[in-house]
């Protein structure tokens, strides 16, 4: 047992390991720190206090940013709501359908919004609304959105169908359930946790993203990462970084969601 | 995971036989419509006459690839000589993300490594852990970096104040910013990666090295890289291709003297100069380099699985 530990260990890779965890969480949690110093100043500490926080939903800008959070979370659950659904049909057409015409060239296509780089989508995305001749504004956002969340509510939702046995469709089908039956009564609640999952990662990205919703938006709306951006460029103020903090909680807290619900799915299986 | 679900879908029993294409409509129809048309308006896009201040006019012109290549003078009469401005920015943008990637890997394959190898539930903590970060907003973690490393920042203060330098090190505007901000966003992404591989990877290899008495040296250098290659390849290439179209990291960290191809492209809708054409155009550029990446990881992939 002690020589198994061993061709397993090099010396040197858990010290590397913690470095790893504190390059990636230093900066985060000082942001978070100093979203509670009293002081005007960014730099200077003054004392801990709530007092940007009471800034953020009731000081000068506190409108803004509320309008802002409110399109952001809008289009978050509508966004992630489509996408998981055509999501959804999608796994179920490339993992119980057999073979159909254009299957090979459907993986792909599920996957290119992954493969394009986010500028690129960005900048198509604005030609194209441009050239048919639509406004740029709130809808051209959740259009957008849409479609870079199918990939990420794809990739759980297929993860779990792929630990669905056929078995218990097809019993409900030799008990004369119509397919449709089958898929609503069976297949669903089984794919539940790789449904939500898919969901919450879908809304994260969704809420996230900057590039693709910067270059859609056009004037006169934001969301809070376009917001926070704009507000940035003015220099990092106190508020921002109580934002920050708050929308780094959000993310946390829906990702260990996602997380918490696919193990539970996986422990009932 | 992706080539895996792919590949066993095949074998699968079909309850919903001759559905497929009803049940893949809409994601045809949604990714279809709203980023293959669009990307290829963009090619339409590149191939047309500039129209100031935003848009285009509908006339064939060479001129946005022109403006990219060939510098012809202030009033466009001058012998054509080969402008370096642009391929500049391309070329540093190649360099800042093979550094980024570069050092992911020194720091990701030994972290990749050590979860691979740790046993029971500690394992999905550790890994959950790297996951984390990378579904925080990239902006903000873009800005945490920033605050950071400001010269007035936090890092500053510390060193000053424990005595270690006696000015701060001005870090940000740098190039060194950019390198260490696409190396903070992508980590994690060089990290995944190479952990699946590791979990594959038959430690009897291992054992039989040491049995021939190799050193720990040469079982990783002649035995494991080897063959946790692919996962290697795939983080390389997940950390180089964002990076290098990235956008926040050299805009909010590395000043106007940093400029990559993100900056380059959004100037030319979002900022003054305005020049569609020519951003359709270095987008494209981009878009091919990346699919030239890509082709080449899925030849290499296709060769691991032939072999």
């Amino acid at each position: 047992m002690a020589r198994k530990l061993d061709i397993r260990h090099f010396p040197g890779f858990l010290p590397i390991t913690y470095l790893c965890l504190f390059l990636l969480y230093a900066p985060l949690i000082i942001v978070m720190i100093y979203s509670f110093n009293d002081s005007n100043s960014i730099t200077i500490w003054g004392g801990a206090s709530l007092r940007w926080y009471g800034e953020v939903f009731w000081g000068v800008e506190s409108a803004k940013f509320k309008a802002a959070a409110l399109n952001s979370i809008t289009i978050a659950v509508m966004a992630a709501t489509t996408a998981t659904t055509i999501a959804t049909l999608a796994a179920t057409a490339m993992l119980k359908a057999g073979r159909f015409r254009g299957k090979s060239v459907s993986f792909a296509l599920i996957n290119l919004p992954l493969m394009v780089p986010e500028i690129v989508t960005a900048v198509a995305t604005l030609i194209f609304f441009s050239a048919i001749g639509f406004t740029t504004g709130y809808l051209t956002i959740l259009v957008a959105h849409i479609v870079f969340c199918i990939p990420f509510a794809y990739l759980p939702i297929a993860a779990r169908m792929q630990g669905i046995e056929d078995v218990y469709e097809q019993v409900a089908l030799d008990l004369y359930a119509t397919r449709f039956q089958a898929f609503r009564l069976i297949l669903l609640p089984l794919m539940a946790p790789g449904i939500i999952s898919g969901f919450l990662l879908a809304f994260i990205i969704s809420l996230d993203d900057f590039i693709i919703t910067n270059f859609v938006k056009g004037a006169g709306i934001e969301t809070l990462p376009t917001a926070i951006f704009g507000a940035v460029k003015q220099g990092i103020k106190p508020n921002i970084m109580a934002i920050s903090t708050l929308l780094l909680l959000v993310s946390v807290v829906f990702v260990t969601l996602s997380y918490l619900v696919g193990r539970m799915g996986q422990n009932k299986k | 995971m992706a080539a895996q679900i792919a590949k066993k879908s095949t074998s699968n029993t079909s309850t919903y036989a001759g559905l497929g294409v009803f049940l893949m409509l809409p994601s045809w129809a949604v990714i279809g419509f709203f980023l293959v048309l669009p990307v290829g308006m963009m090619l339409i896009y590149s191939f047309l006459t500039k129209e100031f201040r935003g848009g285009v006019i509908w006339e064939f012109s060479l001129n946005a690839y022109d403006q990219f290549f060939f510098d012809r003078g202030l009033f466009g009469d001058a012998p054509p000589v080969i402008e370096w401005t642009y391929i500049n920015i391309f070329w540093r943008s190649i360099w800042q993300a093979g550094v980024a990637t570069f050092f992911s890997l020194l720091i990701g394959f030994p972290t990749a490594w050590f979860i691979a190898t740790r046993t029971g539930p500690n394992k999905s903590v550790w890994l959950f852990l790297i996951t984390i970060p990378y579904w925080v907003n990239l902006l903000i973690r873009t800005i945490s970096m920033k605050f950071l490393i400001r010269d007035t920042g936090p890092l500053n203060e510390w060193l000053l104040s424990l005595g270690v330098i006696s000015e701060p090190i001005h870090i940000i505007n740098t190039s060194f910013a950019v390198q260490l901000g696409l190396f903070y966003s992508y980590l994690p992404f060089m990290v995944l990666p190479i952990y699946a591989s590791v979990e594959r990877y038959n430690f009897a290899y291992s054992e039989v090295a040491a049995d021939l008495y190799a050193s720990r040296r040469a079982t990783l250098t002649k035995i494991i890289i080897p063959i946790v290659k692919p996962g290697i390849i795939a983080g390389c290439i997940l950390v180089f291709v964002p990076s290098l179209g990235a956008f926040l990291a050299p805009d909010l960290l590395g000043g106007a003297k940093n400029f990559m191809i993100g900056s380059l492209i959004e100037e030319q809708f979002k900022g003054n100069a305005g020049n569609w054409p020519f951003g359709a155009a270095v987008s494209m550029i981009l878009l091919s380099m990346v699919l030239v990446v890509l082709t080449f990881y899925a030849r290499q992939q296709a060769k691991e699985g032939a072999r």
